[in-house]
Order: structure tokens, then C-alpha cells, then sequence
């Protein structure tokens, strides 16, 4: 899977709480409107902004905080192709996989705000084509490959009726 | 090789004999979801086409993050959870009944099970010795229907806690001040097994006080092997029956080891914006506060509630702040009503509320204004959390809380014990 588009630099720590402000409690059922206000509190201008394939990329511990699958949910939503960062929080790494958001751990600091960026999901393979530079992120096992590639872990129970999981 | 206690659980729940780092599909035990996650999870459980459940009395709907509703878009929500659990009869806990990690612990979790909530303070339950952690709506649906989850066994973080405890100092300082020292992240994907004479002489309540915080450090869930305050603590819930012995082998192979003396730690604040922005109260005091809010389910306990009113007995809440009390669940509540301590937080100008999550959330029941200032004795003080992200959320434990509530600025709760 290659994965193209401009890059959003965000910092450190971005929580759930960014992602999908608990203020927006009441939207958690309608997730296109909830998208309207992806990321809302770390950029209040980052739903005009993004485009389709376009890539977040951040500092470490990504997607800390709440449990709340909306969150990957509403990026995918909004269009985001992938997420890069230093280091992800464990529930929203497990979140995204699952639902089918591409997503690597690399050195995020080469990278620049609006750079073009190409990726090789199962190499992990960063080619910045901005700046004519590679970073070598650490390859999603197997199976969260293929959890991905089925479109997400929805589809790979409805394909299979249950896991079908290697390492 | 001896096993961690995430290693054995995960052993029996994987049909095999695994270690960290291992793919397993794990059988689950106990699986949640919450007013702001259940709906998600019933949309996924219906796409998938799911049948039936595979273990209707432990599959719980919790009607606890907005309960009771105050707005129609999540009154419609909690219709959606009511319908799904009559409809598979799945369990439901209804406004009022708590918050969920609460209800799980006196209710529902048993030692050596596998536990998955769609809510990240599920690890709780992990002091009552199970492999408890808090995963998305999608998994938690496969769970519903499959009694199955995909997971990786973490490795282990072991914090050997010695010393004793200083007067004033509670189990919430303790993690407050084990987050401040590894960070946010500092136990990213990994268990954290709580182990020592710290340990040993804790009470079950303040045991859930530490393993509730457990993700705040990024861990998987936090971990407690059981012993005779475990028993004590199922006993009074007349479930004696389900205690069993979890412990670690005396050779398992633990990642890393934190030992730490206990007996210089302070009263600990987390500033904003984060929960690792951690400093003694020595040097928070004197910061003024809007509102404090005592209860969730880190610290919405009977004991944290009676160490609050011993506090605040016979005082007044400062002129100017606004004292919210939430007892974490209905069990929570009519002890506390029993013993008279609700009387002594509504005597002292406090706003008593009925169980359930409260303003932690941010949609409800003591939202801030732009520039306030919160002492909450909550799990989390993200940017926004509580419904404004122009507020500002300092973290601490409810003696803490209550001696500022007195104050009307963050006060070291010593001077009024």
C-alpha cells in the first residue's frame, strides 16, 4: 500500500480529548458531524484545512487519553490517508488498526509542515519528496497489515466470521 | 520461566502457554461498554452481523458518562443501549446505579479474569487480580458477540513499593507521583504490577485508586496479585466465592523494576495540561481555585469520601468556590448517606449529585468557564477535558480537595488532619 499527501505537524501529546472534544459529547452518534471538529483543539483550522490523502504528523504519545474509537474514526473521516508520529498511545495505535487507519512510529522531526510525503506501508518506508530524504519508521507487524489491508477488523470478521490472525 | 500475572491470565485465556510478545486471540470473561462508547459498538456489532451473545450475564451496558441525559442527542443514545440489551439480554446499569469501572469492581470482575471495556480506565479492575484493559467499541462488539478479542501479552513494568505511607498521603499522591516520575508514556504497551509492603497494607479501595491511573502512564492495564484484603473486599460484597490466588512466579522476568520508598513523598497536584506535570504541594499551594470537584472513579470511593468530610466537618466552603461531590456509585451513595457524610459536604455549601461520571466528562453537571480554575480529583486534566478548553484542571486527592475547597486555593490537606 503507497500512501501519498501534504504532511499537518502537530507536537506532543495530542489526547482524544484534541481529537474529539468531550464538549461534542452529544455528536458521538453522528460521526460526520463530529469530523466537522477533528483535532479541534490543537488546530480550530484543521477540518477546513484537510484534504483528501493528506497525512498528520506528530510528536510522541499520539492519541493519549479516552478509549473513544471516534476519534481515528473522525480523522479517517476527514480524510487523513496515515498518521506519523514518535510514539503512539496504545488504545488509539489498537483503535486505528482496526478500523483501518494506516499509521507508523518514525523520527518525525525531518519532516515539515506541508512537505510532501510518500509512504510504503509495509516496508515503512518515509520518503519526504519535499526535502529528498527517506525515514526508515518501524514496520506494522503482519497481522496489522492485514487487519488493514481487509479495510479494518470489521470487514475481516464479516470476510472470515472470526480471526484470522497470524504473526 | 516463571510468569507475570498478565502472563498466567493470559495463559488460561489463550489456551496455551504464552509470554510477552505474543499474538493471542484471548477469551474474555467481562466485556462493557459506556453511554459514549455503546453506541459505536452496537453499529459495529450489527455490521458485522453479529447473532447472539456469547456471555449475556457479563456483557454490561453502562448508562453512567451522561446519566441522566441532558441533552436529546444522548437521551437517543442511551434509548440505543437500552434496546440492545433488551433485545440480547445483555446486562444494563441504569442512571444513578454508577460510574462503571465502579459498578465492575463491587459487582461483576472476579480475580484471573480477562476483562475488556470500551472505556481506558477498564484497567481498574486490575487490582482485584484480572487482566483488565480498555480497548475501542469495535473490539469490545467482537467481544459481545465472539467472547474473543486480539491482543498482544505485554510485558511488565514491576513497581516494588516500600516505606510507609506519611499521614496526608494517599494512594492518589502515590500514582500521581509514579506518573510525574516515569511520564505520560512512561509505560507505554506495558502491564504495571504493583508489589510490596505498601502494598500489603492498602486498602482494596485505594489499590483501585493506583491501578485506575494505570493507563495515565500509558500501560495496558496496572495489576494487583490478590491476597486476604481481596477476599475481605468480595466477602462484603457477597461474592467470597469468587476469590482465587493470582500472584506472579517468584522467577518471572519483569521488563524493568521501580523500587521506591514512599515515606518522603508529599501531597502531589498534576498542573495542566497534562497528568505528569506533577509537583509537590509545596510548591502548588496558594494557586486559586473556581471549583473542586470530588468523586469519578478514581476517587469516588466510601473512603475517599469519609477522608473528605473528616476535612470538611463543621467548615465552610470558601466564598467564591463551588463544590461539586459525586459518590461513584449507588452502593457509593446510601453508605455514605448512612453514615452522615453527604450531610456534612451539603452543610458546607457543597452541591451533592447522583452517581455516575459527573463533570469529568465535559457535557454536563459543572462545565468551566473560559479562564477557571478546577482542582478535580479525577484521572485526567487534558486541555478541554471538562467541557472548555480555555480551563484549567489541577489533579490531586480528595483530601487535597477538600482542604482547598476550604481555602478557596490549592492547600496541603496536613494542616487540616
Amino acid at each position: 500500500m503507497i500512501l501519498k499527501g501534504r504532511a499537518f505537524k502537530f507536537g506532543d501529546d495530542i489526547s482524544t480529548d484534541h481529537i474529539a472534544p468531550g464538549r461534542y459529547f452529544h455528536l458521538r452518534t453522528n460521526l460526520p458531524e463530529l469530523a466537522k471538529h477533528v483535532l479541534e483543539d490543537a488546530d480550530p483550522e484543521f477540518a477546513k484545512k484537510v484534504q483528501k490523502g493528506d497525512i498528520i504528523v506528530a510528536g510522541r504519545n499520539f492519541g493519549l487519553g479516552s478509549s473513544r474509537e471516534h476519534a481515528p474514526r473522525i480523522i479517517k473521516i476527514a480524510g487523513v490517508s496515515c498518521i506519523l508520529a514518535k510514539s503512539f498511545a496504545r488504545i488509539f495505535f489498537r483503535n486505528a488498526v482496526n478500523i483501518g487507519l494506516p499509521l507508523l512510529e518514525c523520527d518525525t522531526d525531518p519532516i515539515d509542515d506541508g512537505d510532501i510525503l510518500e509512504i510504503d506501508l509495509e516496508k515503512g518506508l518515509v520518503k519526504d519528496l519535499t526535502k529528498g530524504i527517506e525515514i526508515q519508521a518501524t514496520p506494522l507487524p503482519k497481522f496489522m497489515l492485514n487487519i488493514i489491508e481487509d479495510g479494518g477488523i470489521e470487514d475481516h470478521i464479516l470476510k472470515y466470521g472470526d480471526f484470522k490472525l497470524e504473526d | 520461566m516463571g510468569k507475570t500475572i498478565a502472563e498466567k491470565i493470559l495463559s488460561e485465556h489463550a489456551g496455551k502457554d504464552v509470554k510477552s510478545g505474543d499474538l493471542i486471540i484471548a477469551r474474555v470473561d467481562v466485556a462493557m461498554v459506556q453511554d459514549g462508547t455503546g453506541p459505536l459498538a452496537v453499529e459495529a456489532f450489527n455490521r458485522m452481523k453479529l447473532k447472539a451473545l456469547a456471555n449475556p450475564e457479563r456483557s454490561i451496558l453502562f448508562i453512567d458518562h451522561a446519566a441522566p441525559s441532558p441533552r436529546k442527542e444522548l437521551s437517543n443514545a442511551h434509548k440505543i443501549l437500552r434496546e440492545f440489551a433488551d433485545k440480547y439480554g445483555a446486562a444494563l446499569s441504569e442512571v444513578g446505579e454508577g460510574i462503571c469501572h465502579q459498578r465492575l469492581v463491587e459487582d461483576f470482575v472476579k480475580p484471573g479474569d480477562v476483562v475488556v471495556g470500551a472505556d481506558s480506565h477498564t484497567c481498574t479492575s486490575g487490582a482485584l487480580g484480572a487482566f483488565a484493559t480498555g480497548m475501542g467499541s469495535t473490539d469490545v462488539a467482537i467481544a459481545f458477540g465472539l467472547g474473543k478479542v486480539w491482543m498482544k501479552v505485554p510485558e511488565t513494568h514491576r513497581f516494588v513499593l516500600k516505606g510507609k505511607m506519611p499521614g496526608g498521603v494517599f494512594a492518589k499522591d502515590l500514582i500521581l507521583y509514579i506518573i510525574g516520575m516515569i511520564g505520560a508514556d512512561g509505560a507505554t504497551y506495558k502491564a504495571m504490577e504493583f508489589e510490596g509492603e505498601v502494598i500489603e497494607n492498602m486498602s482494596m479501595e485505594s489499590r483501585f485508586t493506583l491501578t485506575n491511573m494505570a493507563v495515565e502512564a500509558g500501560a495496558k492495564t496496572g495489576l494487583i496479585a490478590t491476597d486476604e484484603t481481596t477476599r475481605a473486599y468480595l466477602r462484603e460484597r457477597n461474592r467470597e466465592s469468587d476469590f482465587r490466588e493470582i500472584k506472579p512466579d517468584p522467577d518471572a522476568v519483569y521488563e524493568k523494576t521501580y523500587e521506591i520508598d514512599v515515606s518522603g513523598i508529599e501531597p502531589q497536584v498534576s498542573f495542566p495540561h497534562t497528568v505528569d506535570n506533577t509537583r509537590p504541594i509545596s510548591e502548588a499551594k496558594g494557586v486559586k481555585i473556581d471549583q473542586v470537584y470530588i468523586g469519578t472513579c478514581t476517587n469516588g470511593r466510601i473512603e475517599d469520601l469519609r477522608i473528605a468530610a473528616e476535612i470538611l466537618r463543621g467548615k465552610k466552603v470558601a466564598k467564591g468556590v463551588r463544590l461539586i461531590v459525586i459518590p461513584a456509585s449507588r452502593n457509593v451513595y446510601l453508605k455514605a448517606l448512612k453514615e452522615g457524610i453527604l450531610e456534612v459536604f451539603v452543610e458546607a455549601g457543597g452541591a451533592v449529585l447522583s452517581p455516575g461520571c459527573g463533570p469529568c466528562v465535559g457535557i454536563h453537571q459543572g462545565v468551566l468557564a473560559d479562564g477557571e480554575k478546577v482542582l478535580s480529583t479525577q484521572n485526567r486534566n487534558f486541555k478541554g477535558r471538562m467541557g472548555n478548553p480555555n480551563a484549567f484542571i489541577y489533579l490531586a486527592s480528595p483530601a487535597t480537595a477538600a482542604a482547598t475547597a476550604i481555602k478557596g486555593e490549592i492547600a496541603d490537606p496536613r494542616e487540616y488532619l
